[in-house]
């Protein structure tokens, strides 16, 4: 192993290390705000990657019909629970608006062809179609058990997971996909050639961490979900409603997979399922953080992207048994640190 | 105490018959003559898949234990499985001359396969238990993701257990000198073990283990409290979890003849846990109907949704999960817990008499030395606590004394609770000593002072509302027991059961609760509940009682009657301290009086003196003019 190749693997590292980064925040943002551990995280990844390479394959998108479905859905049980409470069926305004975007979106990207529409176009409607999924997901599957014990939310949480997959595979077929990088060339720094779409990805996972930072430190809405965070009940005494919160993380958690996904797709081929274990790495950092702490869980997810990387070039077939057993020294510690036996609410 | 004077409950629940072996011995009787016969008049075909159901129900049955009862969770079971299965298939297969020297009587050996498969299993769900099962309810599933995973991975690529292409040519079983070479055979065993796992288990949640197991869900601080190793019970309910999958790897292997990763993937550890929640995790059978319900279904939607869908893949997963997601937001007991509520008969109907026709009385327990009349139990030295800036304690000393009883009373905020949380040994003070029986206590665990002879009750009731009050009450003596899980799953605990149910029988016919032994906690009146309490920290044979507001929530007779007893157990030496709020309980019943305000003593005495006592009417009635 020379320099070259250490630089190398190293860059790698960073990539997806800035990728499991991003994911790391938004299991753990999700998780300190509504308990649940969000395995369906990679799904947003996977479905926003292989919604790129199909418009740009030119093959159809199907991810509109999803949104669909779920939004559908939504209606119906909104109604539902409308009529349970009143007697009477009313459609709010908030459920029907959902299901005419939509419907809008679903046609516009079954109507119109968008190959050549250009990257920026064609990641702006992947985002338009993945976000409200997320927000979607909630109301579905985990707004009526909100306040259900965690093991349940965990259950709903691998069962949705499941779900997708399945519909993944029915949407974008068992073919895998790449697309194509945001520019070409790269960047030469003395000896080391930086990859365009190294760049690409740590700029864009630096700017979200920013923006994420700015969100909760200076927006009455970041502000809002903190609080929801901290205490749940005291949030919401104060006003701050908990589908809300429950919606805005989802939504937030969306918004970071799905560009994890625009950004990953140039470099790795991913396949229906892929997510899982992308999202996977992510959950080993946020463990690292003790599923508490933000930097730390960052951090973590950086160190997760280099150990893969080497370890790919060392034992390539043992890679990701290395990648999971290092959660065990981390558990090894926080075990060791921990006492006192405690209820779960 | 007389009895029936707390007896009055508008509405009293029978408890679920978890541990009633009478429905489960009407289920095995009904099943024993169907599995006889199943056999010899199915299909191969039909013995096959009721093979592969006894072996999925196996490894169910530990998640059963683990989700349902124990309330954790793990997407292990399949990768256990794949542990043993693959170590069966190794020795089966390899030939004694690659082997080590020593080992080489191994090769070809079933009960070495099954013995080495159990010991991996063991080995790896230890190593797994002990890095996650201190840790939140989290770690464990995330923890045997990851595990469940690397593993699949570790056995694609290990060039000795045949790659992805897995080990074959595994030979028929054969058990001392019986052939299991075709179904119908294989069947028998299968089935066989699997309804001795099932009264195994059975026999374990009616155990005082089974309990501490059962405490896990919703009553670990109580259960701490009471002596019970929370981190142990959760070890043993995981550990026979694993063990079960061991087995049903090892039924797997000679089933299959073949093994290759795939079946243990993450995805198969899923369908287990669904087959576990569809079933119903709250019942041992939910298992079996899990594991038969799941099989049958997927099969008809393996053949069923390609047509609909005009592809195939696994889209029968996608039913599955939305049938999960319906299942845990509108019916989260399964079939099994539909099914036990649509039988559930009210048995245990209390009558006014003391209900305890089927508990054969005893031999008492043996009880512990108590200190002699006046010696001093518990004092507390200069005891302060802070929390930052705070001084929720400060500088707080008293004794109490064998034979006495004290009260600490304080208006809101005065820090009696910081106070009883550091007598009881879950908070410890930043500065002072608190020694109980002349040793210092501070610093030591809630769990170890159980045992020391200090027993407690809770300001916020802790029981575990589904189990009979009787068992509630029966943990309070956990530790005057010692039998184990063997012992336990083999019932050779009955001797020492029975002692320990009688003790907690005859503690609650003394506070009077007797007519209730076998309804369900969660159905008392809070003011039973709370003497429930008592009569479970009086199981534990103490010196020292810890009650904290035992009269809140409790009727005007059901006060008197909880004065009765404490005079009484005044009388028989017990020390007790109790935080109250009630003046008018506090005053006619005990000798001295601590009363604490803003974290300080302000005064102390008995309680004539304390009720003309200046500063304590200023701190209550705000001020004598």
């Amino acid at each position: 192993m020379n320099l070259q190749i250490v630089m190398l693997l190293g860059q790698d590292g960073i990539t997806n290390g800035a990728i499991y980064a991003l994911l790391a925040l938004s299991i753990l943002l999700v998780f300190t705000v509504t308990r649940i551990l969000l395995i369906p995280q990679g799904e947003f990844v996977a479905f926003a990657a292989l919604t790129m390479a199909a418009m740009q394959g030119g093959t159809p998108v199907r991810l509109g019909w999803l949104l669909l479905a779920l939004a559908a859905a939504a209606l119906v049980m909104d109604s539902h629970a409308a009529w349970r409470r009143d007697g009477r069926i009313a459609v709010r305004r908030g459920p029907a608006l959902g299901v005419a975007y939509a419907a809008g979106l679903t046609a516009l990207t079954t109507l119109v062809p968008l190959a050549e529409a250009g990257v920026a176009l064609q990641a702006l409607v992947t985002m338009a179609l993945i976000v409200p999924l997320g927000l979607a997901l909630y109301r579905v599957f985990y707004q009526p058990i909100a306040a259900a014990h965690p093991l349940v939310l965990l259950i709903v949480s691998i069962a949705v997971h499941v779900v997708l997959v399945g519909v993944g595979l029915l949407m974008f077929g068992p073919e895998g996909a790449r697309t194509e990088p945001f520019s070409d060339g790269g960047l030469r720094l003395g000896m080391v050639m930086l990859n365009s779409q190294t760049i690409w990805v740590v700029a864009v996972s630096l700017a979200l961490i920013l923006g994420l930072y700015l969100f909760f430190e200076r927006s009455l809405y970041g502000k809002a979900l903190r609080a929801a965070a901290v205490n749940r009940l005291g949030a919401e005494l104060v006003g701050i409603s908990p589908e809300l919160a429950g919606k805005a993380s989802f939504a937030l958690a969306a918004l970071i997979g799905s560009l994890s996904g625009i950004l990953i797709a140039p470099i790795t081929t991913i396949y229906y399922d892929s997510g899982f274990i992308i999202s996977l790495k992510g959950f080993v950092g946020a463990i690292i953080g003790g599923l508490a702490s933000y930097p730390v869980a960052a951090l973590g997810a950086l160190l997760i992207g280099q150990a893969e990387s080497f370890s790919t070039f060392w034992a390539s077939s043992y890679k990701e048994v290395i990648v999971f057993t290092l959660i065990l020294p981390v558990l090894v510690w926080r075990s060791l640190s921990h006492h006192g036996a405690e209820d779960e609410e | 105490m007389k009895p029936g004077v707390l007896s009055k409950t508008p509405t009293v629940k029978p408890a679920v018959p978890m541990p009633k072996l009478s429905p489960s011995a009407w289920i095995l009787l009904a099943l024993l003559p169907v599995l006889a016969v199943a056999p010899l008049v199915l299909p191969t075909y039909q013995v096959t898949l009721a093979n592969n159901i006894g072996i999925f129900a196996l490894a169910t049955l530990g998640l059963v234990l683990l989700t349902g009862v124990a309330g954790m969770t793990s997407f292990g079971q399949a990768a256990f499985i794949g542990v043993s299965a693959y170590a069966t298939a190794y020795l089966a297969t390899v030939s004694a001359a690659d082997l080590p020297g020593p080992l080489a009587w191994m090769a070809g050996s079933p009960l070495a396969g099954l013995a080495v498969g159990l010991v991996l299993t063991f080995a790896v769900a230890t190593v797994l238990g002990a890095v996650t099962l201190r840790l939140s309810g989290h770690y464990l599933p995330l923890g045997t993701i990851a595990w469940g995973l690397s593993l699949f991975y570790l056995f694609g690529n290990l060039e000795f257990l045949g790659g992805h292409t897995g080990l074959s040519g595994i030979p028929a079983l054969s058990l001392f000198g019986i052939a299991f070479d075709r179904a119908e055979a294989l069947f028998y065993l299968i089935w066989a073990i699997l309804l001795l796992a099932v009264v195994a288990t059975l026999n374990l949640l009616d155990s005082r283990v089974g309990r501490a197991i059962r405490a896990l869900r919703g009553g670990q601080r109580m259960s701490e409290s009471m002596g019970v190793d929370s981190f142990r019970a959760k070890m043993t309910a995981f550990l026979v979890a694993a063990l079960y999958a061991g087995l049903a790897g090892w039924l797997y292997a000679y089933t299959q003849r073949f093994v290759s990763p795939a079946p243990f993937s993450l995805q198969a550890g899923i369908d287990f846990l669904f087959m576990a929640l569809i079933g119903g995790v709250g019942q041992v059978w939910g298992a079996v109907i899990g594991a038969a319900g799941v099989t049958f279904a997927k099969q008809w939607l393996q053949d069923l949704l390609p047509h609909l869908l005009g592809r195939t893949g696994n889209f029968e997963a996608i039913v599955f999960g939305l049938l999960i997601v319906l299942l845990m937001q509108r019916l989260p007991g399964g079939v099994a817990g539909w099914i036990a509520k649509v039988f559930e008969r009210r048995r245990h109907r209390p009558t006014g008499a003391v209900d305890d026709v089927d508990l054969p009385a005893a031999e008492p327990l043996p009880r512990r030395e108590m200190p002699a009349k006046g010696e001093v139990v518990l004092e507390a030295k200069g005891v302060t606590r802070r929390f930052g800036g705070l001084v929720a304690n400060r500088d707080i000393s008293f004794t109490v004394r064998a034979g006495e009883i004290l009260a600490v009373i304080g208006p809101n905020g005065a820090g009696k609770s910081t106070l009883f949380n550091q007598l009881s040994c879950v908070d410890h003070p930043t500065s002072g000593e608190i020694l109980f029986r002349g040793e210092r206590i501070d610093g030591r665990t809630a769990r170890a002072m159980a045992g020391a002879g200090l027993s407690r009750s809770f300001q916020h009731v802790k029981l575990l509302p589904t189990m009979s009050v009787l068992e509630n009450v029966a943990i309070g003596a956990h530790l005057r027991g010692s039998k184990g899980v063997a012992a336990a799953a083999l019932r050779l605990d009955r001797a020492e059961e029975a002692r320990l149910l009688d003790e907690a029988r005859r503690q609650l016919i003394r506070v009077g609760l007797g007519q209730y032994l076998h309804v369900e906690a969660g159905s008392l009146a809070l003011g039973q509940q709370r003497i429930l309490e008592i009569a479970r920290a009086l199981c534990a044979d103490p010196c020292l009682l810890l009650l904290d507001e035992p009269a809140a929530g409790l009727r005007f007779l059901e006060k008197q009657a909880l004065a009765e007893l404490l005079v009484k157990l005044r009388s028989e030496g017990m020390a007790i301290l109790l935080v109250e709020h009630d003046m008018d309980f506090v005053m006619g019943l005990v000798d001295r009086v601590y009363v604490m305000e803003f974290g300080e003593r302000i005064a102390e005495g008995p309680p004539e003196t304390i009720q003309t006592n200046p500063a304590v009417l200023e701190a209550y009635l705000g001020g004598v003019e």
